[in-house]
């Protein structure tokens, strides 16, 4: 099983990888810049993500928004920046290749000469408002920077989110724009892939007609993380929140992406909690229904990775015995390790889960979006075949050590989110901490 | 060749689209089974669908569907609820279930190799669920529980005002989750009668898609599903069309109170027209032009040239019965005033001060039919756009003719149904967001006092 392709790398840098897929008469163009969050600095946090809201404001060749020519020609297209990368994708007929490569060119060689005061501050406040509506005003929204404030030091870029601080994001300046599209927004660090009803030589040819011209520019600087001390010394926090039920959110470091023991966490991940028949649910919500739900899940980033397990209580239900319950689980897999069933059940879960990454072209995690996170991440566009490898190498044995290793109960930071005015409900000995 | 950054690319000639040959087969028993090759990935998919949805919940007894739907999973056949799940985990299987308003759709897909086995997994859960005690208690309770969690959830709880003024007690009128009174009284009884009188082959469509031939996607179907029998004749199902709907509530402007909330949710409009009307497609492309995509009216103004919001829709959610016509946008508390008058505006110029332009026209009609291969491209997508047929009862040939139905579309034509189908005399606001600070504003938009709602 594999995402065949063909790639070739421009004068200037940008990597080109075509992937041909017959069975629809559409094409996916799909563009990474090796840039995120992880680029910033304290104080001038969400700007990666503000920025890419300012791609789609038109560039200098068109400068009339980028949605226009694109949805009138039956485009679907997004964008979306995280901690280590920013994707722009199309998905367009056949026929509107030609238009997608254009646009996405104009934008990546000629975005500065019009931008404006007002295109600026207009995504500003649409970005604030992004903050508003799935952060600020939604239950829990404030968890996961409580989290990563607490896994990453200050001068971390992991230490806060991509949404970043509101303070941050309204002292953000125009004069930052352009440092930031000089700096980072060049074809040597980005990655093109187009996959679909194509001709993989005439393909090739269009995208190097349209980027071939752009110049190169200097390597962006490296990322240059701090050192992260591990957690030693199990960590409690809480905050109140305009919430029904409390929900506590345990976490602890983990491998980053790709690394060794990232594909073990992910199926220990899969055996507590997904599904009805992995251990935590099945104890927590399906005997005992001390929760209200449970998942868990191995993030695992460039800088790093974070394993987490979320649990809500049922009304009336203690985060305490919540806290016990899984602890126990966690006891009970590092002492027996998984069973022949799970074993059974996770690889086969694996293995479906790859097929129907494979069903289409485009959009966040078709394959021209996998071809460029394995472009961009491992350097190798062709990793999806090993990378499902990792998976099916996975045995019992290394599952039951990757528990052992990683999720010790001292190295982690528990974080108790409970109703206003209900503090007592957190953890005994949890320190609040503000979120905003 | 130099690129020439003067103009943009013409389009090249429109690609044929070749859709999808759907074959259709009647088990003796009435079962519907609708099949589909796809031969992209090793997967298959069996989708079942019934078209009795949350609105087929008994007078007093919200969320009685959605309840018997959630059951199914929790044991069927031979097979307690771990025993099902341990078996699809083993077969690579995804499940997915979700009830509306009209239907209840089950999906299972696994692998290929597993066709078999998933099919007879997925007529056990429809046609033979264990219903028992524990389960339904522990079901129960989630669903409660759930229930709390929206309290909290603005966009949850403006759709259900919203849906509440709007129908009342129509069949329409509340959520598929159902109310904390009436799930706490509900039965195992009633559960099971609901899926008894409810659940028969003859109202079933079985869409089977995937990487097998015709022939084999049958023989999984009528392997699994030829022994389903119902005993008893049954009624045919109402159909929703002719359920009366109810006269404008008197509230025109109502608000939900959420102390110091970042942002006003706003819910728009008023009940809409069912899926069956003759002008669906002109209604799309009034739609797609007025609030349907990025470049839509309602999205520019609010969105990019305000920067009051995230972002704004408008949809006509199109049922078996009248959905409603609503637009959605969350806003800054603040500019909740002034989001709302822009709003107004543009649902008003639409239908005659600014009526939709040719380019506007052309825009929104190219959006639509260029687009619309991209929906044609796995097999889940082609299910489950083989099962809107089947519970629309939409013509054999509704995919093939959709292109050159909305390319027949003038601009007469929408500035008519825009006229027709969207009423500012009919409109219901919904603010979900903190009264202290929207309230007085909200006062100056002429629209009366605004109601406060409180137990929704």
């Amino acid at each position: 099983m594999n995402i065949p392709y063909t790639r070739q790398t421009l004068d200037n840098g940008l990597d080109v990888l075509i992937h041909e897929d017959h069975g629809c008469p559409i094409v996916a163009v799909n563009l990474w810049y090796h840039v995120g969050s992880k680029n910033e600095t304290p104080g001038r946090t969400g700007f990666a993500h503000l920025f890419e809201h300012l791609m789609f404001e038109g560039s200098k060749h068109y400068d009339k928004g980028y949605f226009h020519p694109l949805q009138e020609a039956g485009a679907l297209l997004n964008g979306s920046t995280n901690a280590d990368r920013t994707n722009y994708w199309e998905v367009v007929p056949t026929n509107a290749l030609e238009l997608a490569l254009w646009m996405e060119s104009d934008r990546m060689g000629y975005l500065l000469p019009a931008l404006t005061d007002a295109k600026f501050e207009n995504q500003r406040e649409v970005v604030l408002n992004e903050r508003r509506q799935n952060y600020e005003n939604r239950p829990y929204g404030f968890a996961g920077m409580a989290v990563m404030a607490a896994l990453y030091p200050e001068d971390h870029p992991y230490h806060w989110m991509t949404i970043g601080a509101a303070e941050d994001i309204r002292a953000a300046h125009i004069d930052d724009v352009r440092a930031f599209f000089q700096t980072y927004y060049r074809p040597r660090n980005a990655s093109l892939a187009l996959a679909g009803d194509i001709d993989a030589g005439e393909a090739m040819e269009l995208a190097a007609r349209y980027f071939g011209e752009l110049d190169a520019g200097d390597e962006p600087p490296p990322v240059l993380p701090p050192a992260v001390a591990p957690v030693t010394v199990e960590r409690r926090l809480f905050f109140e929140d305009r919430v029904e039920l409390p929900r506590l959110y345990i976490s602890w470091h983990s491998p980053s992406i790709f690394a060794t023991d990232d594909a073990e966490l992910d199926l220990v991940a899969e055996i507590l909690a997904s599904g009805k028949t992995s251990r935590l649910y099945r104890t927590l919500v399906y005997e005992e229904r001390m929760a209200t739900e449970v998942a868990a899940s191995q993030s695992s980033r460039e800088l790093g990775g974070y394993f987490q397990i979320i649990v809500t209580a049922a009304p009336g239900r203690t985060l305490t015995e919540l806290a016990q319950a899984i602890s126990d689980a966690i006891e009970t897999l590092v002492v027996e390790g998984p069973t022949v069933p799970e074993m059974d059940r996770c690889q086969a879960q694996a293995e479906a889960n790859f097929i129907f990454r494979l069903q289409t072209v485009g959009g966040f995690g078709g394959k021209s979006d996998q071809l460029n996170a394995y472009n961009t991440f491992v350097g190798d566009p062709g990793f999806f075949g090993r990378d499902l490898d990792r998976y099916r190498r996975v045995t019992a044995a290394a599952m039951q050590q990757v528990a052992r290793e990683w999720l010790r109960p001292e190295q982690r930071v528990l974080l108790s989110v409970v109703p206003k005015g209900r503090g007592t409900l957190a953890l005994a000995g949890s320190q609040p901490v503000e979120v905003s | 060749m130099a690129v020439d950054r003067t103009r943009l690319p013409a389009l090249g000639v429109t690609p044929p689209l070749q859709f999808p040959e759907i074959r259709r087969h009647t088990l003796s028993n009435g079962l519907r089974v609708w099949t589909v090759e796809h031969h992209a990935v090793p997967l298959v998919s069996f989708l079942a669908l019934l078209p009795v949805g949350a609105s087929a919940d008994p007078s007093g007894r919200p969320g009685l569907a959605a309840i018997a739907s959630d059951m199914l999973d929790e044991g069927c056949g031979e097979l307690d609820a771990m025993e099902l799940h341990d078996t699809l985990g083993r077969i690579g299987g995804h499940l997915d279930s979700e009830i509306g308003s009209d239907a209840t759709i089950l999906t299972l897909s696994s692998l290929a190799r597993f066709a078999d086995r998933a099919c007879a997994l997925l007529a056990d859960m429809l046609t033979r669920p264990r219903f028992e005690a524990r389960d339904f208690q522990r079901v129960r309770e989630l669903r409660l529980n759930r229930l709390i969690q929206l309290r909290d959830l603005a966009p949850a709880l403006a759709d259900r005002a919203f849906t509440r003024l709007l129908y009342r007690d129509h069949p329409y009128g509340h959520m598929p989750l159902g109310t904390e009174e009436s799930l706490q009284s509900m039965t195992l009884g009633e559960v099971t009668a609901f899926h008894h009188s409810m659940f028969a082959p003859s109202r079933m469509t079985i869409v089977a898609a995937g990487d097998a031939t015709h022939d084999a996607l049958v023989a999984s179907v009528q392997a699994a599903f030829e022994g389903w029998s119902t005993t008893s004749a049954l009624p045919d199902l109402p159909d929703p069309v002719l359920w009366p709907l109810p006269p404008s509530p008197d509230e025109r402007i109502a608000i939900v109170h959420r102390p110091a909330a970042a942002q006003s949710e706003l819910r728009i409009g008023h009940i809409g027209v069912p899926r069956r009307t003759p002008d669906y497609h002109v209604l799309l492309v009034l739609n797609i032009i007025l609030g349907g995509q990025f470049v839509s009216r309602i999205n520019m103004n609010l969105r990019e040239d305000k920067g009051y919001t995230y972002g704004a829709r408008t949809s006509f959610d199109f049922r078996r019965g009248a959905g409603p016509f609503v637009l959605s946008a969350s806003v800054q508390s603040e500019v909740t005033t002034e989001s709302v008058s822009e709003a107004l505006n543009e649902l008003r110029a639409i239908r005659g001060d600014r009526p939709v332009t040719s380019a506007e026209l052309q825009t929104g009609r190219a959006a639509l039919t260029r687009g619309y291969p991209r929906n044609f491209e796995t097999a889940e997508q082609i299910s489950r756009g083989a099962a809107q047929l089947a519970l629309y009862d939409l013509p054999d040939d509704y995919f093939s003719t959709f292109v050159p139905k909305v390319l027949a579309i003038d601009e007469a034509a929408v500035t008519r149904a825009a006229e027709q189908y969207i009423d500012p005399a009919r409109f219901v606001t919904v603010i979900v967001g903190d009264r202290e600070k929207i309230a007085p504003g909200v006062s100056r938009l002429n629209m009366g006092t605004p109601a406060e709602l409180t137990s929704i």
